[in-house]
C-alpha cells in the first residue's frame, strides 16, 4: 500500500532529512516510526502526503507516486489520508464541530449527513457533547482527540499521526492510544511517528531512523 | 442541492462572511471602488449625454437645393420625382426663384436693394426637411443630390456636427483610457484588500489544504469577495452618478428655460448600467483570482 524506494530527501539549505531509505506498508498495518529529534520521521510522513517531494528515489501511496504527482492531484491524495501534525492546526474561530466538518465540506458532503458523520466521529473520540464549544476551550488531550476525529472523518485509508502525544501527560497519550487502536482494529493502516518509547505495543511493527537513514 | 451548487453556495456565505467580520474596511473598500469607477463612468455618460444632444440636433436638419438658373420646368418635374423617392425625407417644398424674390423685396432691410436690381440674380430652391439622420447620411445625400443633371449647390450646415462628434470621439477614447487606468487601480485595491484577507486566514487556507481542498475550493470564497466588492462598489458608483444627475439637471433646468430649450442630463439605460455592473464584478473577480493564485504558488508545500 505504501512504498519507500530508495527514497532521499535533501532541504533547500543543504539538510539531508532521508537517504536512501526503502521499505513497503501493507493495508491495515499499525506502525511505529521512531528515532531521534531530526532524525527524518517527519519528513517521511510528510512525503507520503506530498507535503514534501523526495529528491531522489519513489515514494507510492496506493497507484499514486507522490513525488511525480501533479499539484492538481495532490488534494486528491490528501483525502484518501488522515493527517495529524504536532502542531494541530485548529481553527479557533469556528467550532469543534465545524472543524471536524471542515473534510467533508471541501470534498463537497451534504449537509445533513456530513453532520451526521461528523458527530459519529466526535462520538468516537469522546467528544460529542462539547461540539458547540470554541476549541480554545478544551483540553490539550480533548484538543488532540478534536484533531483525530478531522482526520477520520472523511474516512481514510491511512491515518498518519507526527508525535500525537507530545506534549500530553502519559494519562491523554494512553487515551490518544486507545483511539488509534480502536481504528486500527477497524482495518485503518495507521502510521505513527514519536519518540515516545511507551507508546508502542509488543506486536506492532516498528520502523527506526538514525540520522535519516532505517536502521531495522 | 447538487454538489457544485453547494460548493458555490459555501463559498459565497464564507465570502459574506469576510466581509461582514470586518464591516468598517469593507464598506471603505467599497466607497473606495464606488468612487474610483464614478470617474470614468461619470466621462462616459456626460459624453453620451453630449452626443444625444447632437443628435437631436440632427433630427431638425434642413438642406437647400439650389437649382441650375438654366432649369426648366421639366427639370424640376424630375428633380421632384427623385426627391420623392428618398425615405430619409421627411418632407420638401419647392421655392420658385419668383417667389423667393417676392420674399425678399417683403423683408424691410432688403427692400429697397432687391427693388433697384434689374435681373433676379435667386435661383429656384428646394428646401428639404430630413428624418433623424446621422452627419454620414446627410453628406452622402448632399452628394447624391449634387450629382443630379441641373443642381447648382446643395446647402447643409453638417461642419459643427462633424467638430463636435471629433471631440466627442476623443472624449471618449480618453475615457476608455481613463476607465482602464481606474479599471486596473480597481484590480490592484481587490488585489490588495484579498491580500489582508489571506493574511488573516491563512491557518484556514493551510489547514484546508491538509485535508484536501483543492486550489478552486480555497480561491472561491475570495472571488465571490472580491465580485461582491465589484459590485457594490458598482451600485454605489451608479447612485453616485444618480445625485449628481438630479442635482446638475436642477441647474440645467434652469438654465435651457433661459433658452426657452429642453435639455437635461439622463443616466445609464439599462443595458448600460448592466456593463457596469458586469465589468466592476470582472474586475473585482479578476483582482481577487490573481491574489489568491500568487499566495497558492507561492505557499506550494503545503
Amino acid at each position: 500500500m505504501i512504498q519507500f524506494m530508495q527514497v532521499s530527501k535533501v532541504y533547500s539549505g543543504g539538510f539531508q532529512a532521508l537517504q536512501g531509505v526503502s521499505f513497503s506498508i501493507s493495508a491495515g498495518e499499525l506502525v511505529f516510526f521512531i528515532g531521534h529529534s531530526g532524525a527524518g520521521k517527519s519528513t517521511l510522513l510528510k512525503l507520503i502526503a506530498a507535503i514534501e517531494r523526495p529528491t531522489s528515489g519513489a515514494v507510492r501511496v496506493g497507484q499514486l507516486n507522490t513525488g511525480t504527482l501533479k499539484r492538481s492531484m495532490v488534494p486528491y491524495l490528501r483525502r484518501s489520508l488522515g493527517l495529524i501534525f504536532q502542531e494541530q492546526n485548529i481553527l479557533y474561530d469556528r467550532a469543534v464541530l465545524d472543524n471536524v466538518l471542515l473534510p467533508l465540506q471541501v470534498m463537497g458532503m451534504e449537509s445533513k449527513a456530513a453532520t451526521a458523520r461528523a458527530h459519529a466521529a466526535l462520538d468516537k473520540v469522546g467528544l460529542l457533547r462539547r461540539g458547540k464549544a470554541n476549541p480554545v476551550s478544551l483540553s490539550g488531550g480533548e484538543k488532540q482527540r478534536m484533531c483525530i476525529a478531522r482526520a477520520v472523518v472523511h474516512r481514510p485509508s491511512v491515518l498518519i499521526a507526527d508525535e500525537p502525544t507530545a506534549n500530553l501527560d502519559a494519562a491523554y497519550a494512553q487515551e490518544i492510544m486507545t483511539v488509534f487502536r480502536s481504528f486500527h482494529q477497524v482495518g485503518v493502516t495507521i502510521l505513527i511517528a514519536t519518540h515516545d518509547l511507551t507508546l508502542i505495543e509488543n506486536r506492532s511493527r516498528v520502523l527506526q531512523l538514525y540520522q535519516g537513514k532505517l536502521a531495522q | 442541492m447538487n454538489r457544485w451548487l453547494r460548493q458555490h453556495w459555501l463559498a459565497a456565505v464564507r465570502a459574506f462572511e469576510m466581509l461582514t467580520s470586518s464591516p468598517t474596511s469593507s464598506l471603505l473598500s467599497i466607497v473606495v471602488i464606488g468612487i474610483v469607477l464614478s470617474f470614468p463612468a461619470g466621462i462616459l455618460l456626460t459624453l453620451d449625454n453630449l452626443r444625444a444632444v447632437a443628435g437631436q440636433s440632427l433630427e431638425s436638419q434642413q438642406l437647400s437645393v439650389l437649382l441650375d438658373t438654366k432649369a426648366a420646368s421639366d427639370d424640376i418635374e424630375r428633380i421632384n420625382t427623385n426627391l420623392e423617392k428618398i425615405p430619409i425625407i421627411a418632407y420638401f417644398q419647392f421655392v420658385s426663384k419668383e417667389v423667393a424674390l417676392q420674399q425678399l423685396q417683403q423683408e424691410a432691410e432688403l427692400a429697397e436693394i432687391m427693388r433697384n436690381i434689374e435681373q433676379n440674380p435667386l435661383p429656384d430652391v428646394f428646401v428639404v426637411n430630413l428624418e433623424k439622420v446621422t452627419v454620414d447620411e446627410i453628406e452622402m445625400l448632399r452628394t447624391a443630390i449634387l450629382s443630379w443633371p441641373k443642381i447648382a449647390h446643395v446647402l447643409v450646415d453638417t461642419d459643427w456636427a462633424r467638430k463636435l462628434n471629433a471631440i466627442l470621439d476623443l472624449g471618449r477614447i480618453i475615457a476608455i483610457m481613463l476607465a482602464t487606468l481606474f479599471g486596473a487601480a480597481l484590480v490592484f485595491a481587490v488585489f490588495n484588500m484579498i491580500r489582508l484577507q489571506i493574511l488573516t486566514r491563512g491557518d484556514e487556507i493551510k489547514v484546508s489544504r491538509l485535508v484536501g481542498a483543492t486550489d478552486s475550493y480555497i480561491r472561491r470564497p475570495f472571488l465571490y469577495f472580491g465580485a461582491i466588492q465589484g459590485l457594490a462598489g458598482a451600485l454605489l458608483t451608479w447612485l453616485i452618478l444618480a445625485a449628481g444627475i438630479a442635482q446638475i439637471n436642477r441647474a440645467l433646468f434652469e438654465l435651457a428655460r433661459l433658452y426657452e430649450a429642453t435639455f437635461r442630463l439622463d443616466h445609464f439605460v439599462w443595458l448600460d448600467s448592466l456593463a457596469l455592473l458586469a465589468i466592476a464584478v470582472g474586475l473585482g473577480w479578476l483582482g481577487a483570482y490573481v491574489s489568491v493564485t500568487r499566495y497558492l504558488l507561492r505557499s506550494d508545500s503545503i
